[in-house]
């Protein structure tokens, strides 16, 4: 395919989300200079757990909270560092988590119509804290189901690491997702699937059949995901701007659970199934 | 793990605190902030033992020419001397940014 003069110029302009750590995320997301980190690294809240087990922690566990604003409004951005411990979800990543959800719902409540944004990039909980890591998660959900009727929360899913496990079901709680294509979504990762179930249920290095299963233009087909952008920061920036300015999805991905049982039901589980093959299955059951 | 803590004297004061790096393999988390009494502290938490020489000589030779007087915490996931090294140039620059 050739590629016009404006396309190539396109291309150079472009800056990587996914390249962004996680701080520099949440300052993306928000509008300029309005950025304001609450429990930043120089709180020193970290984990305790970690260090016990001969771990090194980061003085944000791996978890910004921002308050500021996206398109003149006032919001929250939460955003994981992936590279951190897997961008696992331990005690306190995971309670600033839910925490700004509550102040974000709180907010709502006392008529500041507060907005959330959460970038993640998770392997799931963490396992050195895991029974924590799973009450925290809890605490999540709980949050943000109760914050979504207000306000659209927003998950954005960029890579490398991708999404799974625990934050996997944030993504399906959530108003809208916005995923691009190098990021993976899924409950459980390939390569948890092929240590569990063998290399004859799925070859974790065979990139493309991975990317087919839970890639982020899959994943978009298959309606998990509402919006595909490509790893261009402004262009996530307008994206989460955007589905702010549609407002409260007409109907929450979780509230369709008995269609998603329906084609799931429908699916013949003993064939090897191909991308194609479900994308066009799993819109032809209504 | 190890933790170390090194003590410098210092002449000058931190113009602004700063926050950079990952704890990621091969890479480490930098806090630099003015200490409160006139003197630098450097805490250092490593996953990899028994290098406290290594991290003494790069810390020496850092201080040879850095006088503010700052509470440093590094976080470090196995960095080589020289991406410490460069780490710690970088923290001075942002904060004197």
């Amino acid at each position: 395919m050739s590629v016009t003069m404006n396309e190539a110029i396109n291309e150079e302009s472009r800056r990587s989300y996914i390249e962004l750590k996680a701080r520099e995320r949440a300052q993306q997301i928000l509008d300029p200079g309005t950025f304001h980190e609450l429990l930043g690294p120089f709180d020193r809240v970290e984990s305790v757990w970690l260090p016990m087990q001969g771990i090194v922690p980061q003085s944000d566990d791996g978890c910004v909270v921002a308050k500021g604003k996206i398109d003149g409004q006032p919001a929250v951005v939460i955003a994981m560092e992936g590279k951190f411990q897997g961008g696992s979800i331990g005690e306190i990543c995971g309670m600033k988590m839910a925490m700004a959800f509550a102040l974000a719902r709180k907010d709502n409540e006392k008529g500041i119509p507060t907005r959330a944004v959460l970038s993640l990039e998770s392997g799931g909980v963490r396992l050195q804290e895991a029974n924590i890591g799973e009450l925290v998660i809890a605490e999540i959900y709980a949050e943000l189901v109760a914050l979504r009727k207000y306000t659209p929360v927003v998950v954005v899913i960029a890579g490398n690491t991708g999404c799974f496990g625990g934050m996997s079901l944030a993504a399906g709680l959530s108003s809208y997702v916005i995923m691009t294509r190098q990021a993976r979504l899924s409950m459980n990762g390939p390569e948890v699937i092929e240590q569990e179930a063998g290399l004859e249920e799925i070859v974790a290095s065979d990139k493309v059949f991975v990317w087919g299963m839970c890639g982020g233009a899959q994943r978009y087909a298959t309606g998990a995901v509402d919006i595909l952008v490509e790893d261009d920061a402004d262009a996530i920036t307008d994206a989460v701007k955007d589905v702010f300015r549609k407002g409260l999805p007409p109907v929450l991905r979780t509230s369709q659970y008995d269609l998603f049982i329906r084609r799931l039901e429908a699916m013949d589980t003993s064939k090897q199934w191909t991308a194609e093959d479900i994308r066009k299955t799993w819109k032809e059951i209504e | 793990m190890e933790t170390m803590r090194f003590d410098y004297p210092a002449s000058t004061t931190v113009p602004k605190r700063v926050c950079l790096g990952v704890v990621t393999s091969g890479d480490l988390e930098i806090l630099l902030q003015p200490s409160s009494d006139g003197r630098s502290h450097v805490f250092v938490q490593t996953s990899i033992t028994g290098f406290g020489e290594t991290w003494k000589a790069v810390l020496d030779w850092f201080f040879s020419t850095y006088t503010d007087a700052a509470d440093i915490v590094i976080h470090d996931a196995g960095a080589t001397p020289g991406t410490v090294a460069m780490r710690l140039q970088q923290t001075v620059e942002e904060s004197r940014s």
